[in-house]
């Protein structure tokens, strides 16, 4: 099997017996990334210098007994929204165009400490607000799987990188199913770990109560390995959670008899593409043959998580977005008469108009006089929201769900309607609304050969409870095809 | 409901609160797609929430507090760094007043 074909958890188990060093694994993902990358554009930045010197760092490290974990020595890509200190994180915005943080991520430094080698930074929506990976201001991402069609979004860089064989994981943040849908229509695992289970210290913030870091690879092993490393208590983060586990992927089995799934009826009905349901309704069987309890349940709200979603979400954007300003960094307008006008300018030059569209939603929602009727009444929403999912709890270990009602679309086709755009999160959203772990698995391949993804929606603090769902309906499937397997067969 | 419509005045105030600055056309076509995006949401008035509680956060949170020591003092440099005009180990602006 070929380097970038085995899986990161594989990869690391070579490295650690010595049959595969660190160098070589490195450099055939480098390879792919120089063969792929042109008709892909999933990074933003790479840089092999400082490549090759961490190589050096951690073959030494593993040498001396410093990076013992199973990851040491596996390569890993990030998105551009956590900061890498020495290293540009520019939220795929202009006006963050050159801005090089002096420190890092609580995420990645624990990647650091791993012994994991940061192959790069991902394309995304700018400053995640999108579904698409094209209102990102250096150019948009393609979809491994069909070239004409997006990656999905916010972190469309990420999971097209793993997608493609330009990286075996990758680090994404998800606000409204940013890791998960584009997860879905790239045919990767990725998973959105319960609010305060990652640190958000140096994530640049969009909605920071829904904002979360979490992993993206080649299957649930995987993702539940790096989940492991990056997880856990950092009083940089106040809203931060000491937890009692983290070991997530410890005894993971793939054993489902027993397991209580509920499909809630709403995310089958008007507006999901027949096959999408098709493929729900197989895994339904497949799980209910192999021992799990499977239910159809009405869950509820499910019409009012959107509008909660895009009220609250832009509302915590127009206070985030606040601190761009062109006086500490990034990019600052020279037209400026003085310094509101040199601020107005500034921020109209620099955002994008998804940006500045939310920024504005925010700014109206918070505004006097309109603040109870809009954002107060999304937070009472919320509280429903969260209630909902608290009763389908009590009757289910895991809720079974779409990740998207459609496949990935075309190129150019979101972005003339963008309610259009932000109805298709709907299976997505309440999860963060609601402070949920869920894990977005690609199930099957529709006849366009666009890869199917469904979710996994667990309870706060069950990780594990999703992991094992997906681990058992990963064995049902086999092994996913690789798009970039694909291409060259 | 006439109240959610985006006047003029209701749009220059968002302005002044985002500190944007938009031609006519763009406020325009802003203004279109907000106005569209509030109907939408106008769907939160079916719920009655009269008693509900809002959820500012999932979690019972408690305020977390700390010293306030500086940690990073000899990083001066480093932060300006990325400061687009600077003066004297200080951030310039255009004159305020």
């Amino acid at each position: 099997m070929k380097i970038i074909e085995m899986s990161a958890t594989a990869l690391g188990e070579e490295i650690k017996k010595g049959q595969i060093g660190v160098k070589e694994a490195v450099k055939a993902y480098l390879d792919q990334i120089e063969a792929v990358e042109p008709s892909v554009h999933a990074y933003l930045d790479i840089d092999e210098k400082k490549i090759y010197a961490r190589v050096k760092e951690v073959e030494k490290g593993i040498r001396q007994g410093k990076y013992t974990g199973p990851l040491a020595g596996v390569p890993i890509a990030v998105k551009d929204n956590i900061c890498t200190r020495g290293q540009a994180t520019t939220c795929a915005s202009k006006i963050l165009n050159d801005f090089v943080p002096p420190y890092s991520a609580d995420a990645v430094e624990k990647l650091e400490e791993a012994g994991m080698i940061l192959l790069g930074k991902t394309n995304m929506d700018e400053f995640a607000m999108g579904s698409t990976t094209e209102t990102s201001a250096f150019g948009e991402t393609k979809n491994p799987w069909d070239l004409t069609r997006v990656p999905g979004g916010s972190s469309g860089g990420s999971c097209a990188a793993v997608a493609a064989g330009e990286a075996p994981l990758a680090l994404g943040s998800d606000t409204g199913g940013s890791i998960r849908q584009p997860s879905a229509f790239c045919g990767v695992t990725g998973l959105k770990p319960t609010y305060g289970t990652v640190s958000r210290y140096g994530l640049v913030a969009y909605a920071s109560s829904l904002d979360q870091i979490g992993p993206i690879g080649k299957n649930t092993k995987d993702c539940g390995a790096l989940l492991d490393v990056i997880a856990g208590y950092d009083k940089r983060d106040s809203t931060s959670i000491q937890r009692k586990l983290y070991d997530f992927s410890k005894d993971l089995g793939e054993d489902i008899r027993g397991l209580r799934v509920g499909v809630p009826k709403e995310y089958l009905s008007e507006g999901l593409d027949s096959e999408i349901k098709k493929a729900i309704v197989d895994a339904v069987n497949a799980l209910s043959q192999n021992g799990a309890i499977v239910e159809f349940f009405s869950l509820g709200m499910t019409d009012y998580v959107i509008p909660a979603y895009y009220i609250i979400a832009c509302a915590e954007a127009s206070s985030n977005l606040a601190r761009f300003d062109g006086v500490k960094y990034g990019y600052r307008s020279m037209e400026g008469t003085d310094l509101h006008d040199m601020y107005k300018k500034t921020r109209a030059e620099g955002f994008g108009k998804e940006a500045k569209k939310r920024i504005l939603l925010g700014s109206f929602v918070l505004s006097s006089g309109y603040y109870d009727a809009y954002y107060l009444k999304a937070l009472k929403t919320k509280a429903l929201i969260k209630k909902a999912f608290d009763e389908a709890f009590v009757k289910y270990d895991v809720l079974l769900a779409p990740a998207s009602p459609s496949p990935a679309p075309h190129l150019g086709e979101s972005l003339t309607d963008s309610l259009k755009m932000y109805l298709s999160d709907i299976y997505t959203v309440a999860v963060n609304l609601a402070g949920l772990p869920a894990i977005s698995m690609p199930w099957t391949l529709d006849s366009q050969k666009l890869p199917v993804g469904l979710q996994f929606i667990g309870n706060c603090f069950e990780e594990k409870k999703v992991l094992q769902a997906a681990m058992g309906l990963e064995k049902i499937r086999g092994d996913f095809p690789l798009a970039f397997a694909k291409e060259e067969g | 409901m006439s109240a959610q419509r985006i006047d003029d005045t209701v749009m220059e105030n968002i302005e002044i609160l985002a500190k944007l600055s938009m031609s006519e056309d763009e406020r325009e076509e802003m203004r279109t797609e907000l106005e569209k995006i509030l109907d939408y949401v106008e769907k939160l008035n079916e719920l009655d929430t009269e008693n509900v509680e809002a959820a500012s956060h999932i979690f019972p949170l408690e305020n977390v507090f700390r010293e306030d020591e500086v940690t990073n003092g000899d990083a001066q440099e480093e932060m300006l760094a990325n400061a687009p005009v600077k003066k004297e180990g200080q951030y310039q602006v255009p004159k305020t007043v």
